[in-house]
C-alpha cells in the first residue's frame, strides 16, 4: 500500500512535469531576489544565505501543499481510498513522502548551487544540504496536515499557510542555526539531531492527525 | 444527592444556566478590576528602578498569562468535542478563541509600550515575546480555519485538530525559539530576571489576574450563548425563546 501510493503519485508527477518544475524555480527565484533587494555584498550575504534559503525552502514546500490532496479529492479517489480497509494513516505518510521526493528532493539537490550563489563555503554547504535533507521531509509531513484540513475550502491555500507556517519553525530555527553554528566553528551535530528528532516524532504522529483531518474534511 | 453534570451539556441547558452565571462574573471582573487598577496605580510603590512606567505590569502580565492559559482550555475542550462528539464543547472552544487572541494582541501591544521606555525599543526579538507573537498566529490559524468552513460541525472538529496540534507543539516552539534567542546572544536585554516585587505589587497584579479570569469567563460565556443560538436557531426552545422576546 505504502509503496503503491508512492508509485502512483510519483508517476502522476512525472506525467505532470511542470508542476515539479514550478515549485523548484519559485524557490530559485526567491532565494535569487534576495541580493536584488539587500545589495550584493558578500559579507552580508553569507550571513544571510542559511535563513533565506531555508525561507524559501518553506515557502516553497508550502505553496505545493495544495496538490497533495486536492486533485484526488476532485475526482473522487480520495473517497475511495477512505473506504478502502487500508490503513489511512499509512496512505498519508505514503502520499507525504511521494510530496517530498517531487518537491522536498529538487530543493535538496538545489540548494548546493543557491549555496554558492551566496559564497558559502564547502562545509557549510554540505551542512545545508544535509539538514534540508533532514527537515525537508518535516515539512511535507506537517504540511500534510495543513492540507488534509484545508480540503476543498475556499481560499484553501492562503489558509494553509496560516495553519503550517507557525508549525514550520522549529525545523526553520535549526535548520539554519545547524549552518550559523558550522560558520562561527561551533559544533552543529546538535541541530541535525534535533530536526532528525523532529522528523521521527511527526513520522509518528502527523500521518494520524492527517488522517484525522482527512476524516473530517470528507465526512 | 447526585448532580446531573450531563444536564448542562445539553446547548438549551447550558443557554439558561450560562445566562444567570453571566452577571455574577460581569459583577466581581468589575469589583476586582476596579480594586486591581486603584492597588496597582495609587498604592503599589514607585519602582526604583524602573519609576511609573512599570505599572502597565499590572496589565501586561494577567495578559500575558491569560492568553497562553486559555489557548490551553482551548484546545481541552475542542479535544474533548472531538473525542465525545460534545457540540457544547466545541462551541465552547470557539467562544474562547477571540478572548485568547484579544489577551495575546494586549500582551503584545502593553509589551511594546513598556519596552519603549525600558530598553529603548519597541521590540525585541527576546525568546518570551517570539512564542507570544507565534501563539497569536497560532490562534489567528485556528480561527480563520473555522471561518472558513460553513458546516458547522466540521469547522468543529477541523479546529480541534489544528488546536491540538498546536497545543502540542507549543512547547516545542518555546523552547526552539529560547535556545535560538541564546545562540544568538539575545538583543542585548534579559528580560528574564524579573526583579523582586514589593508585595502591594505583586497583590495588585493577582487582583488584576483575577479580574482577567473574570472578564474571561464572562465574556466567553456570553459568546457561547450567542454560538449556541445561531446554531440552534432551528429548535423548537430557541423559537419558545423568540415568541417570549427573551432574545
Amino acid at each position: 500500500m505504502f509503496m503503491w501510493i508512492i508509485k502512483r503519485d510519483l508517476l502522476l508527477a512525472v506525467r505532470r512535469q511542470s508542476d515539479v518544475l514550478t515549485t523548484l524555480f519559485f524557490f530559485i527565484i526567491v532565494v535569487s531576489l534576495f541580493p536584488l533587494s539587500v545589495g550584493p555584498e558578500m559579507n552580508m550575504l553569507r550571513t544571510m544565505a542559511p535563513g533565506v534559503v531555508w525561507v524559501a525552502a518553506l515557502l516553497a514546500s508550502m505553496l505545493s501543499l495544495g496538490r497533495m490532496f486536492s486533485n484526488d479529492y476532485l475526482d473522487g479517489t480520495l473517497e475511495q481510498m477512505l473506504l478502502s480497509p487500508q490503513s489511512l494513516s499509512l496512505l498519508v505518510l505514503g502520499k507525504a513522502f511521494a510530496h517530498w521526493l517531487v518537491t522536498g528532493v529538487p530543493l535538496v539537490l538545489m540548494a548546493p548551487v543557491l549555496g554558492i550563489q551566496y559564497d558559502l563555503p564547502a562545509e557549510a554547504l554540505l551542512v545545508l544540504t544535509s539538514a534540508l535533507l533532514l527537515g525537508t521531509p518535516v515539512l511535507s509531513l506537517i504540511g500534510a496536515i495543513g492540507a488534509a484540513l484545508t480540503l476543498g475550502l475556499r481560499g484553501g491555500g492562503v489558509l494553509v499557510s496560516l495553519l503550517v507556517l507557525p508549525l514550520y519553525i522549529p525545523v526553520l530555527i535549526f535548520g539554519s542555526g545547524a549552518v550559523e553554528a558550522n560558520m562561527s566553528g561551533v559544533e552543529f551535530s546538535a541541530h541535525l539531531s534535533l530536526i532528525g528528532a523532529f522528523l521521527l516524532v511527526t513520522a509518528v504522529f502527523a500521518p494520524w492527525a492527517a488522517a484525522w483531518s482527512l476524516r473530517v474534511s470528507l465526512e | 444527592m447526585a448532580i446531573n453534570w450531563f444536564k448542562y451539556s445539553s446547548p438549551a441547558s447550558f443557554y439558561s444556566l450560562a445566562g444567570k452565571m453571566i452577571p455574577l462574573f460581569v459583577f466581581a471582573a468589575v469589583i476586582l478590576l476596579v480594586a486591581g487598577l486603584y492597588v496597582g496605580f495609587f498604592v503599589a510603590p514607585t519602582d526604583f528602578q524602573q519609576g511609573e512606567a512599570y505599572r502597565i505590569i499590572f496589565i501586561h502580565v494577567p495578559a500575558a498569562w491569560m492568553s497562553m492559559f486559555l489557548y490551553v482550555v482551548m484546545a481541552f475542550w475542542a479535544g474533548i468535542g472531538l473525542a465525545f462528539n460534545t457540540r457544547l464543547s466545541s462551541m465552547f472552544a470557539s467562544a474562547i478563541a477571540p478572548t485568547g487572541a484579544m489577551f495575546t494582541f494586549i500582551a503584545l501591544w502593553t509589551g511594546a509600550l513598556w519596552g519603549k521606555p525600558m530598553w529603548g525599543t519597541w521590540w525585541v526579538w527576546d525568546a518570551r515575546l517570539t512564542s507570544e507573537l507565534i501563539l497569536f498566529f497560532l490562534y489567528i490559524g485556528f480561527m480563520s480555519l473555522q471561518a472558513a468552513i460553513d458546516d458547522p460541525r466540521r469547522a468543529d472538529k477541523a479546529g480541534a485538530i489544528i488546536a491540538l496540534v498546536g497545543v502540542v507543539n507549543v512547547p516545542i516552539i518555546y523552547f526552539s525559539v529560547q535556545w535560538w534567542n541564546t545562540l544568538h546572544q539575545g538583543a542585548s536585554v534579559s528580560v528574564n530576571q524579573a526583579p523582586a516585587m514589593a508585595s502591594t505589587m505583586l497583590m495588585g497584579m493577582l487582583i488584576m489576574v483575577f479580574a482577567s479570569w473574570m472578564y474571561s469567563i464572562a465574556v466567553i460565556l456570553k459568546r457561547t450563548r450567542v454560538i449556541i443560538l445561531e446554531r440552534e436557531s432551528h429548535t423548537a426552545w430557541v423559537a419558545e425563546l423568540h415568541k417570549k422576546g427573551a432574545v
